[in-house]
């Protein structure tokens, strides 16, 4: 067990910095991920009287063990690209909501009113939506019950939990191949299921590949997570062998891709069936003043960069727009 | 074995200096059979000296059982976070809190010595209105970086009303507790021994939870 220690200074010094509610912010960015912070450095340098209302800080960035694709980072482990970016926000004083969730939008005289889930209320000119997206779930019978124990989405998290014990990891992406890597450090075996072929990057497959306590079975598709009171196994079918066999195992990771978190907005703005918001190249959703970015948007590759790029796309619209209203 | 180095002590010391009161923490150890007692102590020594409103008061479950009985210590290594009058708030900490979990350690410190962040007054009103004693526990493990907002929130639901006790239990320091609570994933919250939550809740599924039992 490692004690080094993950300090969060930004967190609680930034504890004086409150959202005001008796200002009309310019733009009131919802989310702390790439997208959201972005967004906010790039409102606050234009002058732009802005405050973000975020759950977490990081997003999905925290929970990765390391990013090797960010340009300026050989390779960083992902928390590590979370404090540089909040140390890089955190001199622009920018007031942040934690801990909440939007409820209720409403627009009355080009304001908006915000309803907050601890029963705050906040009044803005314009919205950027860079909500991001959550672990898509498997959707199979158990994956619920055995939610916590047994199946799990965080491999950083839950993974010391399996030392020496055997997991499946469901999924054949990037995140599936990096949780795959990081868990053979710790648990006795790993297996990776995927239910067609391996999507991750050459490097990752690679290194996946040569490490002898992962195996991998491709075209196989998982049915059921099955236990007692803890996960036992999962139950799969082989397409190509027209098989159904079990897998013994204790822990089940999934990281089978991300849903958008757009429920809050889907009486706001536009979404598509797949839950993403529709945004026009500049970030625009199809309500004046809203605008939207990253992970939660119809933007394809949900990538760290792409997700950078667009906060500050949509910060750049949201003052292009505010510049019209005040005129 | 330092754990702070000099970029998080000078931080520290920046959060430290907006305390208003004094805290104590008292840290329970006990000789044998306790890998990570040594560690535990050595480190919070190191927040004392970086806190000037921050003491340790250095205990041992067996001959300070007393102590331990007062506070409802059951296990070492420990710390509970005492208010500037010597006062349990029902703020635990069971294991070390290193990795992520120095958050929670400091979001603790804070929150007890009084400068910790306002609860807005609808929230604050429903965490009154709880009148049954309620034990949570969190468990943790100290890589998870979403383990300390649960462990904060359950916390602060502690320093709000007297009726609730929380702690934070570091999983892999205390297994045969993780095995007999089931906790295969973090954190892991158990209110009342039988009502459980997984991951970092919204503080108002917390209260859900505690309304609905």
């Amino acid at each position: 067990m490692g004690f080094e220690l993950n300090f969060d200074s930004e967190s609680v010094k930034n504890i004086d910095k409150k959202i005001d509610k008796n200002t009309i912010y310019d733009v009131l960015i919802i989310g702390g991920g790439p997208a959201g912070l972005n967004s906010a450095l790039y409102a606050k340098r234009n002058g732009l009287e802005v405050g973000i209302i975020a759950e977490t800080y990081g997003g999905q960035v925290i929970d990765t063990s390391s990013v090797e694709n960010y340009l300026g980072y050989e390779s960083i482990v992902g928390e590590d690209l979370v404090g540089a970016f909040r140390k890089h926000i955190e001199k622009y004083e920018i007031p942040i909501k934690k801990e909440s969730r939007l409820e209720k939008v409403e627009k009355n005289d080009e304001i908006f009113h915000l309803d907050l889930s601890d029963g705050s209320h906040l009044k803005t000119r314009t919205l950027i939506i860079a909500t991001g997206s959550k672990p898509k779930k498997l959707n199979v019978p158990g994956e619920k019950e055995y939610l916590g124990k047994g199946v799990a989405y965080c491999a950083i998290c839950d993974g010391p939990l399996f030392q020496g014990k055997e997991v499946v990891i469901a999924g054949g992406g990037n995140s599936a191949a990096e949780a795959a890597i990081d868990l053979s450090k710790v648990a006795k075996k790993v297996k990776l299921v995927q239910r067609s072929i391996l999507r991750a990057e050459k490097a990752l497959v690679d290194k996946l590949e040569s490490i002898e306590n992962i195996e991998i079975y491709l075209g196989t598709q998982i049915k059921e997570i099955y236990g007692d009171k803890l996960v036992k196994g999962i139950k799969v079918y082989d397409k190509d062998k027209d098989e159904t066999f079990n897998i013994k195992a204790d822990g089940v990771f999934i990281e089978i891709g991300y849903t958008p978190n757009s429920g809050p907005f889907k009486d706001l703005v536009k979404t598509l069936p797949s839950g993403e918001i529709e945004i026009d190249c500049s970030c625009r959703t199809d309500v004046d003043g809203v605008f939207a970015a990253g992970d939660v948007t119809t933007v394809p590759y949900k990538q760290i960069s792409i997700s950078s790029g667009e906060g500050a796309k949509a910060a750049l619209s949201a003052n292009a727009y505010i510049n019209k209203l005040k005129k | 074995m330092a754990l702070l180095n000099d970029e998080i002590r000078g931080n520290l010391k920046d959060v430290f200096s907006k305390m208003e009161k004094e805290v104590t923490l008292a840290v329970f150890t006990k000789e044998h059979d306790c890998e990570t007692c040594k560690d535990t102590l050595d480190f919070m020594k190191e927040i004392e000296e970086v806190g000037e409103k921050i003491k340790v008061d250095s205990l041992d479950i067996e001959k300070d059982s007393k102590k331990a009985e007062e506070f409802g210590v059951e296990r070492t290594p420990s710390i509970v976070i005492l208010d500037s009058e010597g006062k349990d708030n029902g703020i635990k900490f069971y294991g070390i809190p290193a990795g992520h979990e120095i958050n929670s350690l400091i979001t603790g410190i804070i929150e007890v010595s009084g400068s910790g962040e306002e609860m807005p007054d609808a929230l604050r009103k429903r965490i009154e209105g709880i009148k049954n004693p309620v034990d949570i526990k969190v468990f943790v493990t100290l890589g998870c970086p979403h383990c300390p907002g649960a462990v904060a929130k359950a916390h602060k639901l502690a320093l709000e009303n007297e009726n609730i006790k929380a702690e934070m239990i570091e999983a892999q320091t205390f297994s045969e507790l993780s095995d007999k609570y089931n906790v295969s994933g973090v954190p892991k919250i158990v209110i009342n021994e039988e009502h459980d939550l997984v991951g970092n809740q919204p503080m108002e599924k917390f209260l859900e939870t505690i309304e609905n039992m």
